[in-house]
């Protein structure tokens, strides 16, 4: 079914926004508990080895302390499914910063203190921490994010690249980042009466739950987790770490008492994962006029020797552009490093920097204007599986865009503009991302005597707007008005959701609570004769199988303009304007969603500038481990920043014909800030981020 | 010691360690600063400390005694909003709001410092009045980091604001 649009797509302020402008949204450490005890941890110092022994008296021995908990007192997990929740559990040691101690203690002051008194000695192994495309030892994962294939072929790549009459062969690099939500994960742990309640900090509160679940050996009944804000995640909070397993030891050694543990903006580069660095090969062949007859693209990447995990990182170049002959592949080695995680557009995000800056380069080489040279690349249909798009508006993005830009007022040449000392110049890049959709969620709602709606379904707000944009949903769902709903979500006691992450949730949780309000009205109208019962009204449903998954590519689109000014003497890059068009569907909420697009922009501004994890090569660990060196942009680094979206209705993503915000935004944008560094400099960077070293000496 | 928070008194006892942030956040349940860094690198906690803006993760509470506290809340005064606060609810000048009560603070406490002549690394040099353009407001509130990087909305949310 589809749904009429009322409160849908007006820029409705949002619901939380009250409580968070004061400091009253609570987020999960904030949780009022009587008694507390603070929990703080104590990380590996080498990358890989055994521990050989461990002196815990003086930590024991201080006042305040009320235990200890080293792989000798731990209790023992049980059904494990990533090996990143493996702590504590013997003297191996996986990774430098990995978990193997941990004091509870009255105060957070004492257990900080006291974690500094237990002694560790190793016998430490030579780690292996190199990323280089030379190594001998690649495997081919076995999943990426489990649905997408690792290596595709299609035609003859190497005879068409042979024959092409242009060429581009070109590697394209994008460093390990973090990804630094404000919020640190915590956990607020307590268990009592054979159950065990937790405050964490989570994009997904059931997955936290099952996990919990097998690896302490719980019934359904015995967990409850409750998430209900959350202080930004960016896909660090969707699969639960290390952190919230060594608070629930404690609590167990500990019961009746509750167990605080929240991270330390230091502790969270070893420990809440990362986007892996990548080495990308790409290979662009062209007839005489333009036309790509092969593209080929492959990705070489790291994961721990705890967990495999791969960035899906060429998946979108067997969607974006049209060519005959195509191949993508993944390549994957495991160091002595902590497990990379889903980050903001897993694979998308850095491999649309690849991508799009071989686009630029090779619209060049063939004379051709960047914008003209992708619509003449624009498919018909999907390249690789040949089916139809849902709907695809990237080249209608394109002209919006270069109409709002100004594009038309661009002199080609690199290097022509010049003011006051500054080079200036100006870049385009697409983005992309995948509509997803993954099966799970159930809603209820609940009409009481009061005549107001109550909505349940353990869906997550990250940022997102979820709060709000379900909100209006399912105003518009029950066709009554937003304030005679009453939303509640983050919490296992309402209804199974599954994740905020894959920029799903408003598919998802949307398309439920749409199946939720259609059985609503039916079952008053089919059984209550559209009276109300006295005691009120309740239904449940799953989220629907859509019908269409499987006849259609299903893709939203975007095309960014960046303008940078880059210091002809000192080599500074500066980007004063980004611009976005967007084709995403229906936009649920036209103020959050025009702020997810300008925070995806903004963030890749700053992975094209700033972001950099930098590894040390001979022990493991993140150097710059802090936020005074681990530069994301500040509110200075930050100019104009616009997002628009085209009117694109879809019939076929969902009920309301969105299809998603949260991650298109920061695709696209560091190649579109890059492209427009060359523009103004005539200098190609291909190694993110754009840092004043890697122009100076070439101006 | 004694703190005068938002209003209200309270006395309590100490650990030296303690911050002033801790203290609010695990001593007295005032949860309205919050904790990114703990290093003053991030602005989260920012409060008014006797009337200017802080980072409360870096003063020790012992250093503190007496001190009268806004937050954020304290900013609301009987459940009305402040105009800051109501400014970036209608501009959405946040987004997940971790960051949203420091900025809030930081905000308030910048337009005080303006109104007291105080220049910036963007004042020109002999500028007898400070102008709050954008440059200005993006460089005084560069102490307070948005993740979720709604800087595009809390710049004319000041502006906003400063104008009234």
């Amino acid at each position: 079914m589809t749904i009429t649009p009322r409160a849908i797509g007006r820029p409705m302020s949002r619901i939380d926004g009250p409580d968070k402008v004061r400091g009253m949204a609570r987020y999960a450490f904030e949780h009022p508990v009587e008694a507390p005890l603070y929990l703080y941890p104590v990380q590996s110092t080498i990358a890989t080895g055994r521990i050989t022994s461990i002196d815990t008296v003086a930590a024991c021995a201080e006042p305040g302390v009320v235990a200890v908990l080293t792989h000798d007192n731990a209790p023992r997990l049980d059904k494990v499914e990533s090996g990143e929740h493996v702590i504590l559990q013997s003297d191996r040691v996986a990774f430098r910063g990995q978990f193997i101690g941990a004091v509870v203690a009255e105060t957070p002051e004492t257990a900080r203190y006291a974690a500094g008194l237990v002694r560790f000695t190793y016998a430490a192994g030579q780690p292996d921490l190199n990323l280089r495309v030379d190594r001998s030892d690649f495997t081919v994962p076995a999943q990426v994010l489990p649905q997408f294939p690792m290596n595709t072929s299609q035609g003859d790549v190497d005879t068409a690249l042979a024959t092409a009459a242009v060429t581009l062969d070109a590697t394209y690099t994008t460093p390990m980042v973090h990804h630094n939500p404000m919020e640190p994960h915590s956990t607020v742990a307590h268990w009592t009466d054979n159950r065990l309640t937790l405050y964490v900090s989570s994009q997904g509160v059931y997955r936290v739950k099952q996990v919990v679940m097998a690896l302490f050996t719980l019934e359904a009944d015995q967990v409850r987790v409750i998430s209900r804000h959350v202080g930004g995640g960016f896909g660090s909070k969707v699969l639960p770490r290390a952190d919230v397993v060594l608070a629930i030891m404690a609590a167990r050694m500990l019961p009746g008492r509750p167990v605080k543990f929240a991270l330390t903006r230091q502790q969270m580069f070893a420990q809440v994962g990362y986007r892996t660095p990548t080495i990308q090969r790409v290979r662009l062949g062209a007839d005489g006029a333009g036309r790509l007859v092969a593209i080929e693209h492959g990705s070489v990447e790291q994961t721990s020797r705890v967990v495999e995990f791969a960035e899906h990182a060429t998946r979108m170049t067997q969607s974006v552009y049209a060519a005959p002959h195509r191949r993508s592949s993944q390549r994957l080695a495991a160091l002595d490093v902590p497990t990379p995680s889903i980050m903001r557009a897993p694979g998308e995000t850095p491999g649309m920097w690849a991508l799009e800056s071989a686009m630029d380069e090779m619209a060049i080489a063939c004379g051709l204007d960047p914008i003209e040279f992708r619509i003449l690349n624009e498919p018909s249909v999907h390249p690789t599986t040949g089916l139809p798009f849902s709907s695809r508006n990237l080249v209608e993005c394109l002209r919006e865009g270069a109409r709002r830009f100004g594009w038309d007022r661009r002199d080609p040449m690199p290097r022509s503009r010049r003011e006051a000392g500054w080079l200036v110049g100006t870049g385009v890049a697409a983005s992309t991302y995948g509509v997803l959709s993954f099966p799970g969620s159930v809603a209820r709602i609940r009409l009481g005597s009061d005549a107001r709606y109550a909505v349940e379904i353990a869906a997550a707000d990250i940022g997102t707007g979820a709060w709000t944009a379900l909100t209006q949903i399912a105003a518009d769902a029950l066709q009554v008005e937003v304030d005679r709903i009453d939303l509640a979500i983050g919490d296992t006691a309402l209804p199974m959701a599954t994740g905020a992450g894959g920029s799903t949730g408003i598919t998802c949780w949307g398309s439920t609570i749409v199946a939720a309000a259609e059985q609503f009205r039916r079952t008053l109208a089919e059984q209550y004769g559209g009276q109300v019962p006295p005691d009120g009204l309740e239904v449940e449903a799953a989220m629907p199988v859509n019908p269409n998954i499987g006849k259609f590519a299903m893709d939203s689109f975007g095309a960014q303009f960046a303008e940078v000014h880059v210091h002809a003497e000192t080599g500074e890059v500066r980007v004063p304007r980004l611009l976005g068009v967007f084709a995403v569907g229906k936009v649920i909420n036209a103020k959050t969603g025009r702020s997810q697009l300008i925070g995806g922009m903004t963030m890749g501004l700053s992975m094209a500038l700033h972001e950099h994890s930098v590894l040390d090569r001979r022990f493991g660990h993140v150097v710059n481990q802090d936020l005074a060196q681990y530069h994301v942009a500040s509110n200075a680094d930050v100019g104009s920043v616009e997002a628009y979206w085209v009117d694109e209705h879809d019939p076929y993503v969902n009920p309301m014909g969105s299809k998603g915000m949260g991650e298109i935004g920061i695709v696209g944008t560091a190649a579109a800030v890059g492209n427009a560094v060359f523009h103004a400099t005539g200098v190609r960077v291909r190694d993110l981020p754009l840092t004043l070293d890697k122009l100076l000496g070439r101006l | 010691m004694t703190l005068r928070v938002d209003g209200t008194t309270y006395t309590l006892g100490v650990d030296t360690r303690t911050t002033l942030l801790d203290a609010l956040r695990e001593r007295l349940g005032i949860t309205s600063p919050k904790k990114g860094c703990d290093h003053g690198q991030c602005g989260a906690c920012t409060i008014l400390l006797d009337g200017w803006r802080s980072n409360s993760c870096l003063a020790l509470a012992v250093a503190h005694d007496g001190a009268e506290i806004t937050t954020a809340a304290g900013l609301a005064v009987d459940g009305t909003l402040h105009p800051m606060q109501e400014a970036f609810v209608e501009c959405d000048a946040f987004q997940c709001g971790y960051c949203t009560p420091g900025q809030i603070v930081s905000a308030v406490g910048m337009l005080d410092e303006v109104d007291s002549g105080w220049p910036s690394a963007v004042t020109a040099a002999g500028d007898v009045e400070v102008v709050l353009d954008e440059a200005e407001i993006r460089e005084r509130m560069s102490g307070n980091i948005c993740r979720c990087a709604a800087y595009a909305n809390i710049v004319p949310a000041i502006a906003r604001v400063a104008r009234r």
